[in-house]
């Protein structure tokens, strides 16, 4: 597959989205709605359930299924709710020392009016900030597309995770296109140049791990998530947080400091 | 009062200069009220419209100048320069053309400086480099800048302009707006202030990261502040924005930034607030 075939792939019709990622790893899981602020935003479902047995909180972006469900989740494009909500459960699991797990599956934060006037660019930046030094282990696995902002306000994480099919990028690649070449049709070239694959990025060490796609069902790929999402966490347990938060600075600080 | 011939007597020494060399002064004309105003008048102006106080963009240096202590900027990393690391498309022309254009080697400058005596970290981002687009060399910048402060002790002042994310560094651009977020997280956590002032056009992973981090958020007047370019809302929502969108004064409206800062005061208005930070007592109290 090229760049340009994964990203079809990553967008596809029929493609599990985060709900099916909960159901097949998790038990117990309970939803938590709302931020306490505004509203309860459908594009970010967020809880708490059990991890082989351990609660830990799951916050996910969802894009729909049918087409009211999809509607009624704007198409997994969150709004300021949305990243507050986020912030609000990991803020949560921080007080009940809880590991937190994030699935990333977003075009991008919702470029609308309602967004712009309850501070899109604020609520992200807050989960930037927040998310360096929240004082319990958090795990980002991009299960279909990573747009951008809107993607990383759930990915500054301890590991990073792709699942092979899914694509990880500062602009969309018909954006890109019709900047670069003012047309929109070039999306192909702009996909290569963008290096957006799991395994372009886990080359440029943006990324830990990428998880293989090896069957329809995605049955196999939840037992592997499963496993080895355990893994990461039961490795954390005992590493002092402060460690742990220095190695999450650091992850972060080495991009792009070479002189 | 002051006697009119002064005035006069000035006026028609320069008149009488401009005509015997037949100078024609480069004009700029304001977005707002159409009125054309000199190059230089403006410069004197501080880069602001004297009919209607239309702020025009102001390069990285100038802002220095206006701002800091004369001579007190010591610039960090200099000469740092943005290579293209993922081979893109016509990127190397682009930051060619970026350099010659503003004189600068890339998007932002940092640097210790002194406002009003007070010691601090400052950046600027520069207008004319890519409309100060993040890239890996502004976000490592910008991330030195805090680490830096912090290392010393010192407040952050810093000045943002930019379109956003750098699309020619891909995802090592996107990494930026969580590097720099670090940096403003530690800094901030260590006790340290940290004042920002968004400066026309502030927009995508720079509104998305450091520049809504500051303890204190000031806008110029007139300034586009916002996450999505208007562009792409209108392309989304399929209809016109109304006149003020993302203006600085529709933040301050919604509760986003804490004063509009026009450039005229604003040199005093960051002393005073470095100043209520600086444990000093107030001039009047202090014993000379
Ligand atoms: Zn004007």
């Amino acid at each position: 597959m090229d760049a340009y075939e994964k990203v079809l792939a990553a967008r596809a019709k029929g493609r599990p989205t985060a709900m099916e990622y909960i159901n097949g790893i998790f038990t117990d899981f309970q939803e938590l709605h709302g931020d306490r602020r505004y509203g309860d935003d459908g594009a970010i479902v967020g809880g708490i359930g059990r991890l082989c047995g351990i609660p830990v909180t799951v916050i996910a972006q969802e894009k729909g299924s049918s087409t009211k469900d999809k509607i009624a989740r704007n198409f997994g494009s969150p709004n300021p709710e949305g990243y507050r909500k986020a912030l609000r459960l990991m803020k949560q699991a921080e007080k009940f020392h809880r590991p937190v797990i994030c699935l990333v599956d977003t075009s991008g934060a919702y470029p609308g009016m309602g967004a712009e006037e309850r501070g899109q660019g604020l609520a992200i930046a807050e989960n930037l900030m927040e998310m360096m030094t929240l004082r319990t282990s958090v795990i980002s696995v991009l299960i279909g597309e990573g747009g951008s902002g809107g993607a990383l306000a759930l990915a500054v994480s301890d590991e990073v995770w792709m699942m092979e099919n899914s694509i990880y990028s500062v602009i969309s690649p018909e954006g890109c296109a019709s900047i670069l070449w003012r047309d929109a049709k070039k999306v192909r070239e702009a996909s290569q140049c963008l290096r957006l694959t799991a395994e372009d990025l886990l080359e440029m060490g943006v990324i830990e791990r990428i998880i293989p796609e090896s069957d329809k069902d995605f049955g196999t790929a939840y037992m592997l998530l499963q496993t080895w999402l355990k893994k990461a966490i039961d490795d954390r347990k005992d590493v002092p947080v402060d460690e742990l938060l220095e190695k999450r600075y650091r992850r972060f600080r080495k991009f792009g400091s070479n002189e | 009062m002051i006697p009119r011939n002064l005035f006069k007597r000035a006026n028609n020494e320069l008149e009488g200069r401009q005509v015997a060399e037949e100078f024609v002064e480069p004009t700029q004309t304001c977005p707002d009220c159409g009125v054309e105003t000199a190059v230089t008048e403006l410069k004197d102006n501080l880069e602001v419209c004297p009919k209607c106080g239309h702020h025009f963009r102001m390069n990285s240096r100038q802002r220095v100048e206006l701002i800091a202590d004369k001579d007190s900027f010591v610039e960090i990393c200099p000469g740092m320069e943005s290579v293209n690391l993922l081979d893109f498309p016509d990127y190397d022309e682009k930051l060619r053309s970026s350099k010659a254009k503003s004189g600068e080697s890339e998007g932002v400058i940092v640097g210790e400086a002194a406002i009003g005596g007070h010691a601090c970290v400052m950046f600027v981002m520069e207008p004319e480099f890519m409309i100060g687009s993040m890239g890996t060399v502004v976000g490592e910048k910008i991330t030195r800048g805090f680490e830096l402060a912090l290392e010393k002790g010192l407040p952050v002042v810093g000045f943002t302009v930019s379109g956003g994310a750098r699309m020619q560094e891909g995802i090592l651009s996107l990494m930026q707006m969580a590097k720099t977020s670090g940096a403003v997280k530690r800094h901030s956590d260590a006790g340290l202030l940290y004042i920002v002032v968004l400066t026309d056009p502030t927009t995508g992973g720079v509104t998305a990261s450091f520049a809504m981090e500051g303890d204190i958020i000031l806008a110029e007047p007139g300034a586009l502040v916002g996450f999505a370019g208007p562009r792409v809302i209108e392309q989304t929502i399929r209809k016109k924005l109304p006149k003020g969108f993302q203006t600085a004064e529709f933040l301050l409206d919604h509760g986003f930034v804490d004063a509009i800062s026009p450039r005229s005061g604003q040199r005093d208005m960051l002393i005073n607030l470095l100043a209520l930070h600086s444990g000093a007592q107030a001039p009047k109290n202090e014993e000379v």
